[in-house]
């Protein structure tokens, strides 16, 4: 479960920077790039408290 | 009431006196964490464009930039790291042995107060996010004062927001800081990278000319001083002033099993203190000279950037008005923990209001370091060189004094002199710390040697 948890994160995080990159090269338009990253925000969000432990502070 | 202060304000920190044992330290994979969640937060969307605001130009910012914060590892590396690791004490107790409890609580206070302020500005971060679907007309670069009703409201909803959360539970909003700040990061690269074609850059080899030419132009905008490369590199390297030379961090680095991993503030430094100043630099452009946080954001990232906005400002908020709550109970003990958090916030959100606070944040986080650095100096003295001038460390525990007069002349001698050193505030703190630890050793010279418990006595 904790492996599929960390996918999810993961695919958050590249949903994040990779429509940028496409962006910057012009294959890809600012709204798409936006709601990509949206998505890529819900990824990370409901995915990485379950696996991410607390650190020393 | 001196006694009755101290023994309130040791009893916050009762449960981390004694020194850190060998089983409890950590690795090194915690501090890059550490170092790249902490340093990557709501600050980081408006210094960026103040850079751009001041005119610095780009070779300044990318040279500035690099050896300002490489000094600042070299500071957590070569002065706190080094000292945590062998009192493995955190800054409070360390300060206490040296300076006293008076002293000590003074500092608690001083430190609140700038707490609260930092607290204020990380809320007015928030709020030109908050504000954007209500078209919610947006502080400009000269605003010091409230800008519309409008904004007024919005600072109070996320400030009461901001304070419930506090109060209610700062421990799990502290963890949900650390892990969203790996997403932040990413916010801030993929907005700076989105709206580079709209200034021109089709190509990577486009970019140092568009950076030249329309983004850190090295013309500041109206009302502006001019910022040189000397601005940024002191800034860079002083921003965390009290973090680092003012040893503030040998509360975390206490932890460290080696005094090289103070070289893991590379982590924080270059993620965060680079890469995201130069990403919000580039959306402040992209903007045509737009600061307002929340805008900027979205323009590079959509919602997903104004919801960054929204956490970065608000997971800095958290933990440092708790901070300041805390320091704020030593001086009310008959309060509960959640009355002091609401006066704290209520101070806070009440500051936020002033859109200053956040357009003016280079100086005020200058003069926050500033304030607090003198008593970095003062234990890096007393732990370095008191004992080669065979004379007594942490005099003040010895002899069970109150108040060290040679720390607390260190601390206010210096801050006085400080101001009236005629540089520019970014300059002040290198003149300053050596100025602190001359007035320290002098003090401590002539106050042990007056006394039969100096160690040749």
């Amino acid at each position: 479960m904790k492996t599929i948890l960390k996918l999810v994160s993961i695919a958050g995080l590249l949903l994040t920077i990779l429509p940028a990159i496409l962006v910057a090269r012009g294959s890809l338009d600012l709204e798409t790039h936006y709601g990509w990253l949206l998505i890529g925000m819900v990824f990370w969000f409901v995915s990485v408290p379950f696996w991410m432990k607390e650190q020393v502070d | 009431m001196a006694k009755s202060i101290t023994e309130r304000l040791d009893t916050l920190y009762e449960y981390d006196r004694e020194p850190v044992p060998e089983n409890k330290l950590h690795g090194a994979g915690n501090f890059m964490g550490l170092f790249a969640g902490e340093h990557v937060a709501g600050t980081e969307f408006i210094i960026g464009p103040l850079f751009v605001a001041h005119g610095v130009s780009a070779p300044d910012l990318f040279l500035g930039l690099f050896l300002g914060n490489l000094l600042a590892v070299l500071s957590w590396a070569f002065i706190t790291t080094p000292i945590a690791i062998r009192t493995r004490l955190n800054f409070y107790w360390q300060l206490r042995k040296i300076a006293g409890p008076r002293v000590t609580f003074v500092y608690n206070i001083v430190n609140a107060l700038m707490f609260c302020f930092l607290a204020g500005a990380m809320i007015s971060v928030s709020a030109t996010a908050v504000g954007l679907p209500f078209n919610m007309p947006m502080p400009t670069l000269n605003d010091l004062y409230p800008t519309s009703f409008a904004w007024v409201i919005t600072v109070f909803a996320v400030g009461a927001v901001v304070t419930s959360l506090a109060i209610l539970g700062f421990q799990k909003l502290s963890h949900f800081g650390k892990i969203a700040s790996p997403w932040m990061f990413l916010i801030f690269v993929a907005a700076g990278l989105a709206v580079l074609p709209q200034l021109g850059v089709h190509h990577p080899s486009d970019f140092w000319h568009v950076a030249n030419e329309r983004i850190w132009t090295g013309i500041p905008m109206e009302g502006q001083s001019k910022f040189t490369l000397w601005h940024v590199l002191f800034f860079s390297w002083f921003c965390n002033m009290a973090m680092h030379i003012g040893m503030a961090d040998m509360t975390m680095m206490r932890y460290a099993k080696k005094w090289s991993y103070g070289f893991f503030s590379a982590f924080g430094m270059y993620l965060g203190h680079y890469v995201a100043w130069i990403a919000s630099g580039i959306l402040c452009a992209a903007a045509l000279g737009e600061v307002a946080p929340g805008p900027i954001a979205y323009l590079g990232a959509g919602i997903a950037g104004a919801a960054c906005v929204v956490i970065a400002g608000w997971t800095t908020a958290n933990p440092t008005l708790y901070r300041a709550g805390l320091a704020f109970q030593t001086i009310t003990p008959n309060w509960k923990r959640w009355k002091v958090t609401l006066v704290a916030g209520a101070v806070t959100t009440v500051a936020a209001l002033f859109p200053a606070l956040m357009m003016k944040l280079l100086d005020f986080v200058a003069l926050y370091g500033l304030l607090l650095m003198p008593m970095g100096a003062v234990i890096f003295a007393d732990f370095w060189l008191i004992p080669k001038l065979k004379l007594q460390s942490a005099f003040a525990e010895a002899r069970g004094l109150q108040m060290s007069w040679p720390a607390a002349s260190a601390w206010l001698i210096t801050l006085g002199l400080a101001l009236m050193i005629p540089l520019d505030i970014f300059f002040k703190g290198l003149p300053a710390w050596f100025i602190a630890v001359g007035i320290y050793l002098a003090g401590s010279w002539i106050q042990q040697k007056n006394s039969k418990y100096s160690m040749e006595g």
